[in-house]
């Protein structure tokens, strides 16, 4: 639970954006380091959000990204209308990938993006609906 | 090993436009095309080794807080990215050696790898 008194940061991620792609992540890898988080923590928090953001980017129609801060801990909240995962157990597998020939010439889709967001995060739940989307809550403590 | 070593054995030509950052020290070497192959396996204070000279290079170089690129064949990455680069202040370089040859050239004067990094993932997955 994040208190009332945290910094809330929102972003909005469009489809195919790869010139903004990232953006987000960098903008909040440089608000913690404005706030004197600890280097070990934001290169953490960093990779996890540049990653989901990468995947709102590359498989659904649009999405924001939520970072929310305060005395204890790093809460990222990336919500996407888009195409669901069918199976998540299959995707949070290193090397599953569905991604095209597009999506790995721009460097993505070797299938260690979700696997790379949840080892880098405290706390990681993912819940999908096929048709609609996916939402990840990422934790980080302080 | 500085950036200018690196330079000086992969006889890199430096396409950014502060020769002062040939002075910073890598202290491991990440060689992937796969941008999150690097976001897993490189530590802090890297040398990024890529043929995929795409905006995404930077931005992974930038979220791993790795140190400098050196693309590989002869890769180019366009005008906007190289003053991405520059204001970003990171360090991007070209050599002419595939990738095999550029890492096992950097290799043989000291420069070592990832392995323990993918070692230590591979083993907290249960995979080994």
């Amino acid at each position: 639970m994040v208190a009332d008194s945290s910094l809330v940061q929102e972003y909005s991620i469009k489809r195919w954006d790869f010139t903004k792609a990232g953006e987000a992540s960098c903008e909040i890898k440089n608000t913690l380091k404005q706030i004197g988080v600890s280097q070990d923590v934001i290169r953490r928090v960093a990779i996890a959000a540049y990653e989901a953001e990468m995947n709102v980017v590359m498989y659904a129609r649009r999405g924001k990204i939520r970072c929310e801060i305060d005395t204890t801990i790093i809460k990222i909240t990336i919500e996407d209308e888009g195409p669901g995962i069918e199976d998540i157990n299959l995707a949070m597998q290193e090397g599953f990938s569905t991604a095209t020939p597009e999506m790995r010439e721009m460097g993505f889709g070797a299938g260690m993006g979700l696997p790379n967001i949840k080892r880098n995060s405290d706390v990681f739940e993912i819940t999908s609906v096929v048709g609609r989307g996916t939402k990840l809550k990422m934790i980080f403590n302080l | 090993m500085t950036l200018a070593e690196v330079k000086e054995v992969l006889q890199a030509e430096l396409l950014t436009n502060d020769e002062n950052n040939l002075s910073l020290q890598v202290r491991s070497a990440c060689a992937s095309d796969m941008m999150s192959d690097v976001l897993a396996f490189t530590e802090p204070e890297a040398l990024v080794i890529t043929g995929l000279a795409s905006q995404q290079t930077l931005r992974t170089v930038e979220i791993a807080d790795a140190v400098a690129v050196v693309f590989v064949r002869g890769k180019r990455p366009a005008a906007d990215i190289i003053s991405s680069a520059n204001e970003k202040k990171i360090p991007l370089m070209t050599t002419e050696f595939c990738m095999y040859d550029a890492c096992g050239l950097l290799f043989n004067k000291g420069l070592c790898g990832v392995t323990e990094q993918v070692r230590k993932i591979l083993s907290k997955n249960g995979s080994r």
